[in-house]
């Protein structure tokens, strides 16, 4: 029986963001200090899961048209190919390779190619809770 | 090629994710997933050809030195697990598509079975402790989604016990790693290998030793805690049960087999001894449930139990005839099990029931069917010829070589029971009067019976060609009986 929601509708627009934003802060400073994929992805999810409870599941569904057990899939595939291209180069399985490049606007980064199957393990978190509460949200 | 070990892993995984993306084109599929097998098959004789030409094949992940990666292994037995796995889980999909039925297919039934078949080719191949655990836990979440798919009343309940015991049993499995981590330092098996002969502290080690016997017990089902068996392995449908029948179970005899070859060899007298003890009891209990009831898939799950007690005897002996004689009845078990399985799914389909009582006259109606089965309940017994007698051959000359005689009298007289329980299926449900049956659609009968016959085909070769296989056994009871050729390769200097 939610008669007026605006309170928690208007706050949640702005608290999203700021969530969805500490989520990317997280999972990229992930390979330095505390953080990575998957409490990115934990992350994520509770920004979806506010937007669930401030609104409701087809509004948010038409705002984010994703299926999630794609999503699952996708991140997947990620993963296995980062560890993967390792047998390109006929090094053993899951070797990773680094660099520095020089970025406009960053400057001189190291980018590793673990941010790549870190971004796989975030798209399967994302994904696996995101399943798991839209189908328990929409059961009957 | 330095990864070659891990195609039988990635393969099926990589098609399993896949799959994940359009669960409601059956016909692909069907495809995909047979392709997926083929091609990890494939991948698998390449490796048999390559472990039998240079040796145990290691690679340790991620380019770091050995105790310090996780190293994935590759020795002859591993291999010829791997194999027999594939084999048998290309079998149970071509059975699958004629009777497992659209609905479950169109629900992700082949991505499940193919993330199954990543764990059991993980299990088989890993060379570090806490991998191991990984990969039983990627084997028992996908066995999880198949025991519980099509959300049958009966495969609820079931699903429930065999989630809970499961995941004690995996609770165990951390807490005996933790232990054996704070003795030893070191999770890689090899380097295990090389550190627990230089501990001095016998005791607590005796004490891991039972702790991994109770964790890979719960898994491979053996005397006191194989009650969770029956019940669940009732449930799910027949293909399903086909794959749980020849593979789970095999991935606890595997691991038992493989630490108490490996590294828990510091007090054989106690804890082979152990080993022994609860073999044969398996073994009796097993038999005991096969004579009791009147269900076909009973008769043939208390089997799984009987075979398992077989094999752990064997191994329990730490001789060379007793290890391969476990080698060679651990594939003839899965192939046969499988078999076996797929026929008595046959049965439930023509009758509409697995109640033998309901059972009969099949002889006249079916006469192919009912003398694959006699071949094939021959073969399980182990009649000469067949698949099943070189194995228990060796197994019971090694309990007579070794302290044990009395337990390889226990297997020979338990042989007969074995024989007595399923020709007891043979007479009931192929003599007598005909009983009442379903009409069977005769194309969707052969797409039942034919990868039946072929799998009954590959268990007569492998009990008539026992002599060609028995250098690959050879080689494999070799690198059990010397853990050195093992952690050689893996650490390399």
């Amino acid at each position: 029986m939610r008669t007026n929601d605006v309170m928690l509708q208007t706050a949640t627009k702005v608290v999203t963001f700021i969530i969805l934003m500490f989520a990317v802060h997280i999972f990229f400073a992930g390979h330095y200090t505390p953080g990575g994929g998957f409490i990115g992805g934990l992350l994520t999810t509770t920004a979806i899961v506010l937007l669930m409870l401030a609104f409701d599941i087809p509004t948010v569904k038409k705002v984010l048209p994703i299926n999630y057990v794609v999503l699952t899939a996708v991140g997947l595939l990620f993963a296995i190919a980062t560890a993967s291209a390792s047998i390109i180069f006929d090094v053993p399985f899951f070797t990773h390779a680094y660099d520095y490049y020089d970025l406009p606007l960053f400057g001189e980064t190291s980018l590793h190619s673990a941010l790549l199957f870190d971004i796989g393990v975030y798209l399967v978190v994302v994904g696996v809770t995101m399943t798991i509460i839209q189908t328990i949200g929409e059961d009957e | 090629m330095s990864n070659l070990l891990l195609f039988p892993i990635i393969i099926p995984l990589l098609f399993a994710t896949v799959l994940m993306l359009f669960p409601k084109k059956v016909y692909l599929q069907r495809l995909l997933s047979v392709i997926a097998v083929v091609l990890t098959f494939i991948s698998g004789l390449f490796l048999l050809a390559k472990v039998s030409a240079d040796g145990v094949q290691a690679v340790t992940l991620g380019s770091w030195p050995a105790p310090f990666g996780i190293s994935m292994v590759s020795d002859m037995f591993s291999v010829l697990l791997v194999l027999s796995s594939t084999l048998v889980t290309l079998f149970i999909l071509f059975y699958s598509i004629p009777t497992i039925g659209i609905r479950r297919e169109r629900s992700f039934y082949y991505p499940a079975v193919l993330f199954l078949m990543v764990g059991v080719n993980g299990a088989f191949t890993t060379g570090d402790i806490f991998n191991l655990f990984v990969f039983v836990e990627v084997l028992l979440m996908a066995s999880y989604a198949l025991i519980v798919h099509g959300g049958e009343k009966s495969q609820m309940r079931e699903s429930i016990k065999y989630v809970l015991v499961n995941i004690i049993s995996s609770a165990l499995f951390v807490v005996a790693v933790a232990y054996l981590y704070s003795v030893t330092g070191t999770l890689n098996m090899a380097d295990l290998a090389v550190k627990i002969p230089e501990i001095e502290a016998v005791g607590i080690l005796t004490v891991i030793a039972i702790l991994f016997l109770v964790v890979f017990g719960f898994k491979a089902a053996i005397f006191p805690l194989y009650f969770w068996l029956p019940g669940s392995y009732f449930a799910p449908p027949g293909a399903v049960l086909a794959l749980f029948g020849a593979l789970l179970t095999k991935v606890g005899i595997y691991a038992i087999m493989r630490t108490y070859t490996l590294f828990f060899t510091m007090n054989i007298g106690f804890t082979h001894e152990v080993l022994a003890i609860i073999a044969i009891l398996t073994v009796l209990a097993g038999c005991v449930g096969a004579l009791a009831y009147f269900d076909v898939k009973k008769i043939i799950i208390y089997n799984i139990i009987i075979a398992v007690g077989v094999v752990l005897f064997g191994i329990s002996q730490m001789n060379v005839a007793g290890t391969e004689g476990a080698i060679f009845y651990l594939i003839h078990d899965m192939l046969i099990k499988a078999a076996l399985f797929l026929l008595v799914g046959i049965l439930t389909i023509i009758y509409g029931t697995s109640d033998l009582r309901k059972m009969g006259g099949l002889m006249k109606s079916y006469p192919v069917l009912g003398w694959v089965f006699l071949v094939t309940a021959f073969g399980l017994a182990g009649i000469p010829p067949l698949s099943g007698f070189p194995g228990k051959l060796l197994i019971v000359q090694g309990g007579f070589e070794g302290t044990h005689f009395w337990g390889s009298i226990i297997i020979l007289a338990t042989s007969l029971l074995v024989l007595l329980s399923v020709m007891r299926i043979f007479i009931y449900a192929f003599w007598g009067e005909p009983k009442k049956i379903l009409p069977v659609d005769k194309a969707r009968y052969y797409a039942m019976f034919v990868p039946t016959v072929i799998l009954v085909a590959l268990t007569i070769v492998l009990g008539v060609g026992a002599e060609l296989f028995m250098p690959f056994i050879e080689d494999a009871g070799e690198v059990l009986l010397n853990p050195s050729l093992y952690y050689d390769a893996v650490l390399k200097e």
